[in-house]
């Protein structure tokens, strides 16, 4: 199959006109995953942009997104496939009355017509390109995570009934993983590993430039700045890139187009969501009469 | 998971065939096995074919594309840092040892109109600015760090380490003495007070408030910061041309943030110990709810049972059981946090609290000769640091002199909190037993544990250290029910988890 893209530098350029800035890093895996056919598993704190990396590689890459939301109890019938009993059972008894051999019927029931597809399956028999995003994969129980160790190493999926179904074209596969426990190995090993950190000052600053209308550099670079440094501190919860994107957005509806120590006190609560959060940044930012206020 | 080296290594020798790539690649992932990364054969394989797709001299994107096959865990990627550092030093163009170039630090010269800079021909030995006075080298430093100009900060890096480091070729050292050499030189905390000076002059009216000072302050240490890790790399780079590879490397080899031992931590690795916590913690507390969901059953619930029974015409063939009663430990951790053991305890009390919702009831208790308890500071506070730095510097431990007695401390705990144990109570007792020869009292652990629960000894010394000199561990041993050597991340995240 042909790769999907030519170089880094072009993963790269592409994903900044679908309006997502990727480090090298970041472009650098995608690129890779691509041509070593590999999934990518994408781990890091919430909000820095790890669900929207796959949205964006599905749009520069033409392909249709499919996604597959993990949560506790996740199984095999809703991620993998499913048979459809009730049309079965119709099928059953629409042929009771004829003359057809029981094992026709049996061959009959277990095929395709009666197959439901699920997120999984569907990638994996789809035509056009996909890319398939499994979110938040660190959400099932470690014991079905075993459910994906066949798609995610081999692109196919077994059905008892049916056999082994391979897939058309190799989707490129995306997990994420907000880290609230220790994948297993089984499934690391299958992963191309991809750690996405809050991004560095100046990409931030682009990243507000770019998704936030009517910006100004200066303030855009204030912003950058200062979260920076709130990100800092030791926080229970530091700033998210989308939170800091709000933060920005809600400084132009307030026509402010220069922060100082008073509207960032004001408007705080937009980037910190606990009130310890809050009354720490607040301490360390003031330390005089300014901020208290 | 070092131990598959040999046959692999062997495995893969063939299809490397010689190429020169393949062989550094392979030395590579060796030291990353020596280094305790656990490097599967898969992922070996993968990174091979990941150096087919990807130009070394993409210097970053390689780094990111051999750490995407071969690091599967962020707490592992400064240790992979550092190997690549000494791996690829010598690879890539702008990393190249050779003289040849320093466009911007001529151009820098030009710029000023500096006469020295005209003499300098590209052929001459010691690097471009070799002319430059210190106080030249420095203004130059001042205004790059100024304007944030990166590559003339590794220039100027470049120069520094030239100058000041007097690196002595063959010297057995990591590097640390050249880095101290050279920051000692360039004075980096007078220039930040200069730059902030200058940032100050600048401000409209003078002066800048606080919280503008604030964001100078930390955006001039972030390039502070930079120009730091220039530095190093730099006198990495002129080590491992000295040294090789391999002897650089085990040099620098340093323990995981795992297995970093609590006892011998050096401050920095104290500090992202610290950062290590929270994530841990999160994480623990997510399994141990995870797994007392799921993890046992109630009793037999007969009622339901047979509700369910009717739809099999009355044959229980699907027992139902009830949704277990959660049950939540009250816990009293007692830590010794003299000097010793101190760093030590101050991680067990984080961590205990930190998944404090876990359990009913935690109280704490600190000792050195003296009792105290410490549950107060810890009440309604959300920055555990904070609570522990109070814990340190304002709880009543002292009694005589300040050296640990285990037995007199044991005494007071029996005395004044003794009858609070009930049985749901679990004791965690911190310490080294390192008593100074003074009386065990072990009969008040006997005592404890015949009215709790469960009593458990963390011991962060290793075993084998256990019950030589004035520790007197063993005394207690018999009264406890489990006595552990938890040393490390590692071995407190496995304690913690067998708890409950």
């Amino acid at each position: 199959m042909d790769p999907r893209f030519s170089d880094v530098g072009s993963v790269r350029a592409d994903l900044e006109a679908a309006n997502y800035l990727a480090d090298d890093g970041i472009a650098g895996v995608v690129y890779l995953a691509d041509r070593l056919q590999k999934p990518i598993l994408v781990e890091g704190p919430a909000g820095t942009g790890k669900t929207q990396l796959a949205k964006s590689v599905a749009e520069i890459s033409g392909a249709r997104l499919i996604r597959l939301q993990c949560y506790e109890g996740l199984d095999e019938a809703k991620a993998l496939y499913e048979w459809n009993y009730k049309k079965q059972l119709l099928r059953i008894q629409a042929e009771r009355n004829s003359e057809i051999e029981w094992d026709t019927i049996e061959d009959d029931i277990f095929s395709d017509e009666f197959l439901l597809t699920r997120p999984l399956l569907e990638a994996i028999r789809a035509d056009d390109p996909v890319v398939l995003l499994i979110d938040e994969v660190d959400r099932v129980e470690i014991e079905t995570e075993a459910l994906l160790l066949e798609i995610l190493s081999d692109y196919q999926v077994s059905i008892p009934e049916l056999g082994t179904i391979e897939a058309k074209q190799i989707p490129l596969v995306f997990l994420t993983s907000n880290n609230t426990r220790e994948l297993s190995e089984a499934l690391k090993r299958r992963c191309l590993y991809l750690h996405i950190d809050y991004p560095e000052m100046e990409r931030e600053k682009e990243i507000i430039l770019n998704k936030v209308d009517g910006i100004t550099e200066n303030l855009a670079d204030q912003v950058a700045r200062i979260v920076r440094s709130i990100r800092q501190l030791e926080l229970k919860k530091a700033p998210s890139v989308s939170e800091t994107i709000d933060w920005a957005r809600t400084l132009i509806l307030l026509g402010i187009d220069q922060i100082d120590a008073e509207t960032a006190t004001d408007t705080v609560n937009i980037l910190l969501k606990y009130q310890s959060d809050i009354t720490k940044a607040l301490k360390e930012f003031a330390q005089s009469d300014e901020f208290s206020g | 998971m070092t131990t598959t080296e040999s046959p692999i290594e062997s495995a893969d020798d063939p299809s490397s065939g010689g190429s020169p790539m393949l062989d550094l690649l392979s030395g590579f992932i060796i030291e990353l096995r020596n280094a305790g990364l656990p490097v599967s054969l898969t992922e070996n394989l993968d990174a091979m074919e990941a150096v087919k797709h990807i130009p070394m001299e993409d210097r970053d994107t390689f780094k990111y594309a051999l750490a995407a096959t071969l690091v599967k865990n962020h707490s592992h990627w400064k240790a992979f840092e550092v190997v690549f550092e000494v791996f690829f030093a010598l690879r890539g163009s702008e990393y190249e040892i050779s003289e040849d170039r320093f466009p911007d630090l001529d151009d820098m010269d030009d710029d000023q109109g500096d006469t020295q800079g005209q003499g300098q021909s590209q052929g001459q030995g010691g690097g471009g600015g070799e002319a430059l006075s210190p106080e030249q080298l420095a203004q130059m430093l001042l205004d790059a760090l100024r304007k944030g100009d990166q590559a003339m900060m590794r220039a100027l890096a470049r120069q520094a380490v030239r100058r000041y480091a007097g690196m002595e070729p063959g010297r057995p050292v990591g590097g640390t003495y050249y880095l101290y050499r050279t920051l000692r030189n360039l004075d980096l905390d007078g220039m930040m007070d200069q730059l902030m000076d200058q940032s100050r002059e600048q401000a409209p009216d003078g002066q800048l408030s606080k919280f503008e000072e604030r964001l100078e302050r930390d955006e001039y240490n972030d390039r502070i910061e930079k120009l730091k890790k220039e530095i190093e790399a730099e006198i990495r780079r002129m080590l491992v041309a000295d040294r090789g590879v391999e002897a650089m490397s085990r040099t620098l080899r340093k323990p995981l943030p795992e297995d970093v031992d609590f006892m011998h931590a050096t401050r920095e690795e104290m500090n992202s110990l610290r950062k290590a916590i929270y994530p841990l913690t999160r994480k623990l507390a997510a399994r141990l709810a995870r797994k007392r969901k799921y993890g046992r059953r109630g009793p037999l619930d007969f009622r339901k049972t047979v509700r369910t029974s009717l739809s099999y015409g009355g044959v229980p063939a699907d027992p139902q059981f009830r949704f277990p009663r959660p049950h939540k430990p009250e816990i009293f951790v007692i830590a010794d946090i003299s000097g010793s053991v101190a760093a030590f305890a101050r991680f067990t009390l984080h961590l205990v609290y930190a998944i404090s919702s876990q359990f009913s009831k935690v109280r704490a208790f600190v000792f050195i000769d003296g009792l105290d308890e410490v549950t107060r500071f810890f009440d309604g506070v959300d920055d555990i640091g904070e609570a522990v730095h109070r814990v340190n510097t304002e709880a009543d431990v002292v009694w005589v002199d300040g050296h640990s007695d285990y037995g007199h401390a044991f005494g007071v705990f029996w005395e004044r909190y003794g009858k609070d144990i009930g049985p749901k109570t679990t004791v965690l007792i911190l310490g080294d037993a390192r008593n100074n020869y003074h009386a065990s009292q072990s009969w008040i652990i006997k005592e404890i544990q015949s009215k709790a629960r469960q009593v458990h000894w963390l011991n962060p010394e290793p075993k084998s250290y256990w019950d030589t000199g004035d520790s007197i561990v063993g005394e207690y041993t018999n009264y406890c029910d489990g006595v552990y050597e938890v040393r490390n991340l590692r071995q407190l995240e496995g304690f913690v988890e067998k708890l409950i």
